[in-house]
């Protein structure tokens, strides 16, 4: 389906998530994290530029991998995304919910 | 499924057994409710304990006598070294699908908001201090003292 985001029609899944990374751009990253009430701060976007860069290389993201990631450790993950931080940090970037149980 | 639409708020897990399988599956029920946004905390109690004891949580084994899932002859699974055998299997399993082992998990769950306690009555029980337990150990406290911490709208208690 399509939503408008940051002035843009852009694709996304049922659940919001985007379906088609090269519609996204740092302005859509600020209006989905607008949504989910996080103000972005230079950690936010080391973050998701890791969880990009990581997305990117096809790998499985997981909160494990994330504490062994050397870019921010799980207690300062939940602490930049509160509520459910992997689900809301791969949204505000672009990239598919993880599958993840870890 | 009517208080707050059904929305689970809290997790609270009641871990009362030491087998591997067992203390497995109530982590990840309570990381896997972190990830989601949902509060968990954690009571560990009788053989529970175990699993936060520091000596005793990096020798944990899957139980190979009375698992029928295991499918092994009763008899087989109670020959020495039988347990030994299945654990190590298992944690290689487990390695490979990126579980990690108890005490890094316990790392995890706490790095992640998890509570975690003791039961009093059963440290009592077992004569275990708080020194010998997991050095992230919430606390020591009450069944009493637990409810509590549950208490609430969309609180959800399990017994594993």
């Amino acid at each position: 389906m399509e939503k408008l985001i940051a002035g843009k029609s852009i694709e996304v899944n049922e659940e919001g998530y985007l379906t088609k990374f090269a519609q996204w751009d740092k302005t859509v990253g600020e209006e989905l994290a607008k949504e989910a009430n996080i103000d972005l701060s230079d950690r936010h976007w080391e973050v998701l530029n890791y969880l990009q860069t990581e997305h990117k290389n096809e790998v499985a993201l997981s909160i494990r991998r994330i504490g062994k990631s050397g870019i921010v450790d799980i207690k300062e993950f939940y602490a930049l995304f509160p509520n459910a931080p992997l689900k809301t940090a791969t949204k505000i970037a672009g990239i598919p919910k993880p599958a993840s149980c870890i | 499924m009517n208080e707050f639409n059904g929305e689970i708020k809290k997790m609270m897990i009641i871990l009362s057994k030491a087998t591997l399988e067992n203390v497995y599956a109530a982590f990840v029920l309570a990381n896997g409710a972190r990830m989601e946004g949902i509060e968990a905390e954690m009571f560990f109690t009788f053989f529970g304990l175990e699993a936060v004891h520091k000596k005793k949580l990096e020798h944990l084994h899957v139980a190979t006598v009375g698992n029928p899932a295991i499918h092994m002859p009763t008899m087989l699974g109670g020959l020495p070294g039988m347990e030994a055998l299945a654990t190590s299997m298992m944690k290689k399993e487990m390695e490979k699908i990126d579980m990690p082992d108890i005490h890094e998990f316990l790392d995890i769950l706490a790095a992640s908001g998890v509570k975690l306690w003791a039961c009093k009555l059963a440290m009592e029980m077992f004569h275990y201090k708080k020194e010998d337990m997991y050095e992230n150990l919430d606390g020591v406290i009450t069944v009493g003292d637990f409810y509590k911490q549950g208490s609430g709208l969309g609180t959800h208690m399990l017994f594993i």
